[in-house]
């Protein structure tokens, strides 16, 4: 097959599909555009636009760039019991998961885009073009690692289609050398943001060791429940074949996740009230309010119930291996999870400011919508993804060879 | 615009092209092919200008015209704006007797006054004023928005509070773009056309000294400062950070900081370190002072002491 066949035959699998694929788009659409028109408002106008201000910085675009960067560290999941292990039932979909990695990677980066005050401004952050402030701004570690890391796991899921796809063995050397980078690489992006948190002294919520085996714990409880959900879909709307068994064993390693998390998160906890110094103020906003404002404390406990009905039902085998139960403690956990790593950590790390301003934030109007449109371009972005992959991995996608 | 984007092509060419230049102007050449759709008013050279570190002297020039032109487009005044470098032999410091200090907060309104603060909506003050109870030192006893008839108030002591001028400063480590940095005589200050808006130098500061700009200023035309330093009290932009510099535009040229006249007590002391003479080396010498949040190492260049 010549190249541009080829790619006549990628935009033709982009094109097919039934109507509920086109009733998908449309709305990913829809609800992009209309994001796109809230952010265009704020752009003119200023982020004053938003809740945030000087005592709360930083809010919601924030706190779904640090949701998002545990999902996508969420494909290490799948690479380890896939390729270290060579667990059939898992290395048959751990494609999936990587290029929901790629989708929630782009969407941590649009998230960063629209919260720059001057987005214009992004080549000042270019390595030699710009002045990347590296190696001393955390900030700049982040950038670096992030945009690696997509990039890894393009050139992986690239490599593995492009073999699939022309029916030929990848060079084992190579395709070891990327897998064994992308797992670095999933706990550097964690590990890195965290820092970006726990390197501040001004934010005493923030300027804790744990955060980073927080950070990597949570992000094996949201990725994961994200890709057990994912995948029932995908296996129901394509002829792409996702055992119940990897299903269950991605639910078992989530629920193990969520004890560790859990239990990271009573060793803070203890560790802020029983020693008891002005520091406590911050978790003390976060679980029951300060100087009678509480806005976040019914979050916070939305999210511990959650975490630990699910920690729960994953730890229990006939739960677990049930699929309603199952869902029932994805979502659980998703919603938890997003919580503590979203509001419930941003928030409180401003609250009280360094000068004991308490200043309550919640997202408004505006940028649930903006926010609402990154998540919309990132699932288009996905459902691109899964279009091109899923008919190349079921073998309907072929370079046809020719007859000798 | 056509005419400028070649003169500033005319003027680059002097120098000689270094790689970084050439990606530079590649990338800055397809960036203006997709921006005067997408930002109004903003023009190939503000978008390309390159950091205040690396502007050459006619470079430099060409910006502070351009700035000129620009606010009197805007306010229609005619604005002094210099770039004064620091001065030798010079460590700027700062020192607040807190026993004096009775909270009118006439230097917090002298400082947005001066540097040409957003007035309203957002109403931006670099100077806080916190007003402690007697016995504490804890911030979150204090009370910001006090308003009392009569100041000071019996059982409360007021503490000033605006950018400590760090010699350790996280806001300059956080900075991802280098956007900020410390001269050498002290001054902790903000490129306002490099910053990107991101915000994290704000987490990073201790003291709630650097602010951002959630929208264009509000500035009454009347009320404008037209006295300015492209790295101090120049109207600021939109979606950029801004912070005090104990104000550059005045202590470069000797004179004193506004704050500092503007206080009707005496209780703020400003001066050069390495001068052997001066009132704030006879401060430092001769009274008990203190830094505040000490044991965050930030070094702060501004020093409280009771009297």
């Amino acid at each position: 097959m010549t190249e541009q066949s080829t790619i006549k035959g990628l935009l033709l699998l982009l094109v097919k599909g039934n109507r509920w694929y086109y009733l998908w788009l449309a709305s990913l659409v829809l609800l992009i555009l209309t994001g796109a028109c809230a952010y265009r408002v704020q752009f003119d106008r200023g982020l004053i636009v938003t809740n945030m201000r000087d005592q709360v910085s930083w809010g919601l675009y924030i706190a779904n760039f640090t949701y998002l960067v545990g999902v996508a560290a969420a494909a290490v999941l799948l690479v380890i019991p896939a390729y270290l292990y060579n667990w059939k039932p898992i290395k048959e979909i751990v494609l999936l998961g990587e290029l929901l990695a790629v989708a929630a990677i782009v969407m941590c980066i649009t998230f960063v885009m629209i919260d720059l005050g001057r987005p214009d401004r992004f080549w000042h952050l270019l390595p030699k073009i710009g002045r990347l402030n590296w190696p001393q701004s955390m900030l700049a570690w982040d950038v670096v690692v992030l945009n690696l890391y997509l990039l890894l796991n393009l050139l992986i899921s690239w490599y593995v289609l492009s073999n699939l796809y022309r029916g030929t063995a990848p060079n084992k050397t190579l395709f070891w050398l990327l897998i064994c980078l992308s797992i670095p690489g999933a706990v550097a992006i964690h590990a890195v943001t965290s820092y970006l948190y726990g390197g501040l002294p001004a934010r005493p919520f923030w300027n804790a060791s744990i955060m980073a085996p927080r950070f990597l714990a949570s992000a094996f409880c949201s990725g994961p429940s994200l890709i057990i959900l994912i995948f029932q879909v995908i296996r129901k709307f394509s002829p792409l074949k996702v055992a119940d068994e990897a299903l269950f064993k991605l639910a078992e390693m989530v629920g193990w996740s969520m004890f560790v998390n859990l239990f990271l998160l009573g060793a803070e906890v203890f560790k802020e009230f029983y020693s008891n110094t002005w520091h406590v103020s911050h978790i003390q906003y976060l679980f029951f309010g300060l100087h009678g404002k509480t806005q976040l404390v019914p979050f916070t406990w939305t999210a511990i119930a959650f975490n630990v009905t699910s920690l729960c039902i994953l730890i229990y085998p006939r739960t677990r291996k049930n699929l309603f139960t199952l869902n029932g403690a994805c979502v659980m956990m998703l919603i938890g999870v997003w919580i503590e790593k979203g509001l419930g950590l941003v928030n409180p790390g401003f609250t009280p400011t360094p000068l004991g301003e308490i200043y309550e934030y919640l997202p408004n109007l505006r940028e649930i919508t903006i926010s609402i449109g990154v998540l919309a371009f990132g699932l288009l972005v996905y459902t691109v993804l899964l279009a091109i992959a899923i008919p190349i991995q079921t073998g309907d996608f072929r370079a046809r060879t020719d007859p000798p | 615009m056509k005419n400028d984007s070649a003169k500033s092509v005319e003027l680059d060419r002097n120098d000689s092209v270094t790689r970084r230049d050439f990606l530079k102007k590649s990338l800055v050449g397809a960036g203006l092919l997709t921006l005067p759709g997408l930002l109004p008013g903003c023009t190939w050279e503000e978008f390309s200008q390159k950091h205040f570190s690396e502007l050459a002297p006619a470079e430099l020039e060409q910006v502070l015209r351009r700035l000129k032109d620009q606010y009197r487009r805007c306010y229609g005044r005619e604005f002094q704006l210099s770039a004064t470098g620091p001065l030798p032999e010079t460590a700027f410091a700062y020192a607040l007797d807190l026993s004096k200090c009775i909270g009118c907060r006439r230097c917090v309104y002298a400082c947005a006054e001066e540097n040409n603060l957003s007035r309203s909506d957002p109403q931006i003050h670099w100077i806080k004023v916190l007003r402690f109870p007697n016995g504490s030192m804890n911030p979150e006893d204090a009370e910001r928005y006090y308003a009392p008839d009569k100041v000071p108030e019996e059982g409360y002591y007021y503490m000033p509070v605006q950018c400590q001028q760090c010699a350790n400063p996280p806001c300059v480590k956080a900075c991802p773009v280098q956007a900020t940095w410390k001269e050498p005589d002290g001054m902790v200050v903000v490129d306002y056309n490099w910053c990107i808006g991101c915000r994290y130098c704000m987490a990073a500061c201790p003291y709630d000294a650097r602010h951002f700009n959630w929208a264009a200023p509000t500035l009454p035309i009347n009320e404008i400062n037209t006295h300015t330093h492209y790295l101090g009290n120049r109207p600021q932009e939109k979606n950029v950070v801004g912070k005090c510099t104990f104000c550059i535009q005045r202590v470069r040229e000797g004179r004193y900081p506004a704050c500092v006249e503007a206080c009707p007590v005496g209780a703020r002391k400003f001066g050069n370190l390495l001068d052997q003479d001066s009132e704030i080396r006879y401060i430092l010498e001769h009274k008990r002072v203190f830094r505040f949040k000490e044991e965050l190492n930030t070094q702060p260049n501004f020093y409280y002491y009771f009297s």
